[in-house]
């Protein structure tokens, strides 16, 4: 890949991009491009076009809820006076119905969009990172002028995670139910969901209903402190400075 | 003077042709398509929401489930990204098997494809063919996990168990007797690898077959060729990958230019299309059927020459074997938190991808240490190709549509996710 080149993609992107607006990693590999939202379209731009990046391909675009990140049920470096119970009491994932769900404080850039960009010139991948300045409308511009490809992507995003691209020319759900309410890959939203369907024969047609499920996850969520997992700290300290 | 309007039809959910559920709205002025507005989204099961309330290893199951006729690679793509965050390499053997059986499923799918793709445009004997060289193949996925489908055989740090030393036979039945059942079990008096020999030494006929119905058949040519043309600025445009890029003429499959598993060590061709039509992506994969076929072979070769082991000795991400649970403390605690909490995948983030039949299959992964992802995206090839729809069958005629869905090779089990 970029291994014979006398300088790292990294290294190149800062010095095309200056390193305050930028911050470009390397890890395991792979390049990782953090960057503000206001300057998200420019860099794509350059991205694309300039013939030391060439990077034709939007392969995946995803959105990011890092709500809860880092945050466990179980403790692991104390004692507890519980056992390895199934009633973990808990807020991760899967553990708490509609009524009962987080209210959230409000939260230092929750959201993140995450772009996967593929050079088949050089043979190369690039992730790009951007934080939605706002958690409660994340607002973020959207890439459909650059790579119209990104379209279905946006949507999902949008349908899932709430973001809002500006300048997409069809914001409108796609993975979920016509007239669904929520953003369901939020993790403020309960795993077990929020209403359920069904057909009712006395109304002859399908109603709505609240879950009549209970919220049951069986294994609790643990971070082990392993010294194998020292590279793990050093990671997640990256990425606290990154979010910066 | 009547006044002319357009017509909007509803094509799917529930229509052969869509391939699942596929929910077509299109813009007609008479038999020409105006515009065309896919819905999609009826087979949504949360597989990524579902998968971030589970130990890694659980969710590899899902992962069967999302293509569903491409199940295998889907399962390479998910593993070799928490390989990667892990920092775990599985033995060269799991190689071997991982690439022997994403070839495999690569022809799995493609025959799949052909025959229903086949079978879309008026052709319904292709369908009957291909499905009997698919039921000789998921035997062979039944062999190594035990299910027809849905395998979860690949796990991190290599697959779940070498590959069997006997091939389970028909027994008499009403059905099949005789000289029929000898025939039937002529192949499997030996190993799985015997098996797989013998079957690939007969494919390249059987490829020859589906051509002699297809390559020149006149209706054939008049329903593809030169429908649903996609240019190679479109196919970079679109994001699209696997088939649907190399059928443009563009030189591009990850197995060649980001090797995984064993592919740098086989030998195979990529063929391309000139053209971006239908016929052209027809022809590419039917080439692909062979190439993988070539590349099974010489999997076969060197699993036969080279025994070893096919799971890491690692036992924080890979299970002792019974014996050894049932004999150790250590092993036995180990075998327990593995089964019970999973492990525990360092902070990070990865994107891993696999060219899976249908083209780039990736698995965007970010941990935070614990022992459940924290975010896990799926990148279907399919979702990117159909997000072209619109664009690709715009002026078109609404046969061209089933045409175009066939050689999208849609599997809603991944666009939906």
């Amino acid at each position: 890949m970029s291994e014979n080149l006398p300088d790292t993609l990294a290294q190149r992107l800062t010095a095309r991009f200056g390193a305050d607006a930028v911050a470009a990693t390397e890890r395991r590999g792979e390049t990782t491009l953090d960057l503000l939202p206001q300057n998200w379209l420019a860099v794509f731009q350059a991205l694309r076009d300039e013939a030391q990046f060439r990077f034709e391909q939007a392969v995946d675009v995803c959105g990011v809820d890092y709500l809860s990140y880092g945050q466990t049920e179980w403790d692991t470096t104390d004692v507890s006076s519980q056992g390895f119970s199934r009633g973990v009491e808990g807020q991760g994932p899967g553990r708490f119905r509609w009524s009962e769900r987080p209210r959230v404080t409000p939260h230092e850039k929750r959201f993140a969009v995450v772009v996967h960009l593929l050079s088949l010139t050089h043979n190369r991948r690039l992730r790009v990172r951007a934080y939605c300045v706002d958690d409660a409308l994340p607002i973020m511009p959207s890439l459909t002028a650059l790579y119209p490809g990104v379209n279905w992507f946006e949507r999902e995003a949008f349908d899932l995670y709430g973001i809002v691209f500006e300048g997409h020319p069809d914001l409108r759900r796609i993975l979920t139910d016509y007239g669904f309410v929520g953003h369901p890959f939020r993790k403020d939203f309960p795993l077990i969901g929020n209403v359920e369907v069904r057909y009712d024969a006395e109304k002859q047609r399908v109603i709505y209903e609240p879950v009549s499920i209970d919220p049951r996850v069986l294994v609790p969520r643990v971070i082990r402190d392993d010294s194998r997992y020292e590279q793990a700290q050093a990671e997640a300290t990256n990425r606290a400075a990154a979010g910066k | 003077m009547q006044e002319i309007r357009n017509y909007t039809i509803n094509f799917g959910p529930q229509h052969p042709a869509a391939h699942g559920v596929l929910r077509l709205v299109l813009e007609m002025d008479g038999e020409t398509i105006m515009r065309a507005d896919p819905h999609v989204g009826l087979l949504h099961r949360g597989t990524e929401k579902l998968a971030e309330s589970k130990p890694f290893n659980q969710s590899i199951g899902y992962m069967d489930r999302l293509d569903y006729v491409s199940m295998m690679c889907n399962e390479h793509a998910y593993v070799r990204a928490i390989e990667k965050l892990v920092g775990i390499e599985a033995p060269v053997r799991a190689q071997y098997i991982r690439t022997m059986f994403d070839e495999i499923t690569r022809i799995l799918n493609h025959l799949m494809w052909i025959g229903s793709n086949a079978l879309d445009l008026g052709a319904m004997a292709v369908f009957l063919y291909a499905f009997r060289e698919r039921e000789e193949l998921m035997d062979c996925y039944e062999a190594v996990s035990g299910a027809r489908m849905h395998a979860t055989y690949y796990r991190p740090g290599g697959v779940y168990r070498d590959l069997p030393d006997r091939m389970p036979q028909y027994r008499e039945s009403r059905w099949h007797k005789g000289g029929d059942l000898k025939r039937l079990n002529e192949w499997r008096e030996g190993s799985l690898l015997d098996f797989l020999e013998a079957f690939c030494k007969d494919f390249y006929g059987k490829v020859d077959e589906y051509e002699t119905l297809l390559t020149d058949n006149r209706i054939w040519k008049q329903r593809t060729v030169g429908i649903g043309v996609v240019t190679p600025e479109q196919a970079h445009a679109w994001g699209m990958s696997g088939p649907m890029l190399r059928g443009s003429g563009i030189a591009w499959d990850l197995r060649k230019k980001q090797p995984y598993a064993a592919y740098a060590d086989v030998d195979f061709d990529i063929p391309l299309g000139t053209k971006g039509d239908c016929y052209d992506r027809y022809l590419v994969r039917v080439e692909e059927m062979r190439q993988s076929n070539r590349i099974i072979e010489q999997c076969v070769k060197w699993l036969k020459a080279n025994p070893g082991p096919v799971m890491v000795q690692n036992y924080k991400v890979a299970p002792p074997s019974r014996e050894e649970m049932k004999d150790d403390m250590e092993a036995l605690i180990h075998h327990f938190k593995l089964f019970t909490e999973g492990y525990c995948v360092p902070a990070g983030e990865t994107y891993s991808a696999v060219e899976a039949p249908k083209g780039e299959f990736g698995i965007y992964l970010v941990s935070d240490g614990a022992n459940k992802p924290f975010r896990l995206k799926v990148r279907a090839p399919g979702f990117a190709h159909l997000s072209s729809m619109d664009e690709i069958v715009r002026g078109h005629m609404l046969p061209d549509v089933v045409a175009m869905i066939g050689t999208y090779d849609v599997v809603f089990g991944e666009i939906d996710r």
